[in-house]
């Protein structure tokens, strides 16, 4: 079954969707958005490395989101201003990831592959980094769902409960790493941040409690990724693509039905 | 952390829930809290009054272990549990909360539980399937003390928790906490703008502006020289119209009647 590359692409975008969907809701919650997107960017910096260093490129997109995320997470609590400088580490990176990924000799790389995504080319060893991180990323969200969601209402009311905030803040940055450094291969570093947030800001309307709208986004997310998948077969258009411009339709049909923005 | 923070009491003179001891902090190169001594009974309602600034809210964030401070200690009574009510809680509109899973953070209570304390405060069970978002200002808050007594606290933390509410709404807010100490015999801190209100319900008032000022009683807190410097001579007249007795001990008043250290500056 796994022989068939539709069962593969199959596989490897849903067990992105099913741990981007939960993340992404803490990610708007949070208005992380945009920190988001920089990890995402700045990945294209850790393909290079990962080239240039022969190793996995999972490792070098998992060092680099990491480092980023700790460093504006550094500079944030230090109360610097932290919008220009997210902009400066995801263009920054992606830039120099580019010029460096263009000047390797002999690498042969799929530009487009890693901006866009290429889910069809998804082997069984990138199946089981993918579920494998997919599953550590839904582990982590599940045990310590109940302090992540107190920190991230307040932190005060979490340190009285015996909650570190801050421990928390760094976990849901893991977990942030985590899903770029997956999500890569499925859906390029340019829409990696459309799995996190799109699925959530579409379900928003429709749950009343933090739990459904966890269950909802990442049933969205899968969806979209099995329609989009479907949708790219049929009409030959690129896989990742596809698969956030359905998730983004499915945005727009709840947004108008339930009549809020 | 708090639990770094903790240490076992050791033969208390009364039963002290809570003991900052010489706890300085700053911040931004400011020195917010200066050498300042504070202490909770069980039992007893204390109320930090002073200036916009004057460093109540870090002394309430040090207490509940969110700030370390870079000196002093807080000596916390061994198993302590805290019931925190904050300033303000901004919920940010893309998260769903209906009230019911609020009063579970960050653990799950028993429905029975949940319908009880939010009788306590003066709300209908019917309130809990309703968004935050959707409650009143003052519904808000007592969703916030219902949420802090699900906790069963040892020691209830109000940090101006009546801010946004009218006259009416906020003595009725401190006519709950008063209720409530008596019921569960539980140590109350607060920190408040609403002298008057505030006073009345008080044992002690601790005037604190970076540093102690005065503390002692209300009487004898409106009375200090430095109390006054801070908030003028107003309060006194209307302190006695809203002053009524307290049932509580008449030690707390020999103990507190040397307390009138002038802290100095002020």
């Amino acid at each position: 079954m796994l022989d068939d590359f539709l069962v593969r692409s199959a596989l490897a975008g849903l067990g992105v969707a099913l741990a981007a969907g939960p993340l992404g809701c803490f990610i708007v919650w949070r208005r992380m958005a945009y920190f988001g997107d920089a990890t995402a960017h700045a990945a294209l910096l850790g393909v290079a490395l990962a080239l240039v260093l022969s190793v996995s490129i999972f490792a070098g997109v998992l060092v680099v989101a990491l480092a980023l995320a700790f460093s504006v997470t550094g500079l944030s609590a230090r109360g610097y201003p932290i919008d220009t400088a997210l902009g400066v580490f995801a263009h920054g990176g992606l830039a120099v990831g580019l010029v460096v990924v263009s000047l390797l000799p002999g690498a042969r790389v799929d530009l487009m592959g890693l901006l866009l995504g290429d889910i069809l080319a998804v082997g069984k060893g990138d199946l089981a980094v993918i579920w494998g991180g997919a599953a550590l990323v839904t582990g982590l969200l599940a045990w310590r769902w109940s302090a992540l969601l107190t920190a991230t209402l307040n932190a005060d009311l979490a340190e009285a409960s015996g909650i570190h905030a801050p421990r928390e803040t760094l976990l849901l940055t893991v977990a942030l790493a985590i899903v770029v450094a997956v999500a890569l291969k499925v859906v390029g570093a340019l829409l990696i941040s459309a799995m996190l947030i799109v699925p959530a800001a579409t379900v928003r309307p429709l749950a009343r409690s933090p739990e459904a709208m966890a269950m909802l986004a990442a049933s969205t997310g899968a969806v979209a990724a099995l329609g989009g998948i479907a949708l790219s077969y049929q009409a030959d258009t690129p896989t990742g693509p596809t698969i956030v411009a359905l998730a983004t339709a499915m945005f727009a049909v709840v947004s108008v039905l339930t009549g809020r923005r | 952390m708090p639990e770094a923070l903790s240490q076992e009491m050791t033969a208390p003179a009364r039963a002290a829930l809570i003991d900052a001891q010489g706890v300085s902090l700053s911040r931004d190169g400011r020195r917010v809290l200066d050498a300042v001594d504070f202490r909770v009974d069980r039992g007893e309602i204390v109320t930090v009054v002073g200036p916009n600034g004057s460093g109540k809210s870090t002394l309430m964030q040090v207490l509940i272990g969110a700030l370390k401070p870079d000196a002093g200690q807080i000596l916390r009574a061994p198993g302590l549990r805290l019931g925190y009510v904050p300033q303000t809680l901004h919920i940010d509109a893309t998260m769903p909360m209906p009230v019911g899973r609020f009063l579970s953070l960050p653990r799950r209570h028993a429905a029975v539980a949940r319908a009880a304390a939010l009788a306590r405060v003066g709300l209908e069970p019917e309130v809990e399937a309703q968004p935050m978002s959707a409650l009143s200002g003052g519904q808000f808050q007592r969703v916030l003390l219902a949420r802090a007594l699900l906790m069963a606290p040892d020691l209830l933390v109000l940090d101006e928790a009546t801010r946004g509410l009218d006259q009416p709404g906020t003595a009725a807010f401190y006519r709950i906490v008063e209720d409530l100490r008596r019921e569960l015999g539980c140590g109350v801190v607060m920190v408040s703008h609403d002298l008057h209100v505030v006073m009345r319900a008080s044992d002690r008032v601790v005037c604190l502006n970076g540093h102690v000022c005065c503390h002692g009683t209300p009487e004898i807190v409106a009375s200090a020289p430095e109390y006054r410097a801070l908030f003028g001579m107003g309060t006194q007249g209307t302190l006695a119209l809203y002053r009524h007795d307290h049932d509580h001990r008449h030690d707390h008043d020999a103990s507190c009647a040397h307390d009138i250290a002038g802290g100095g500056d002020a």
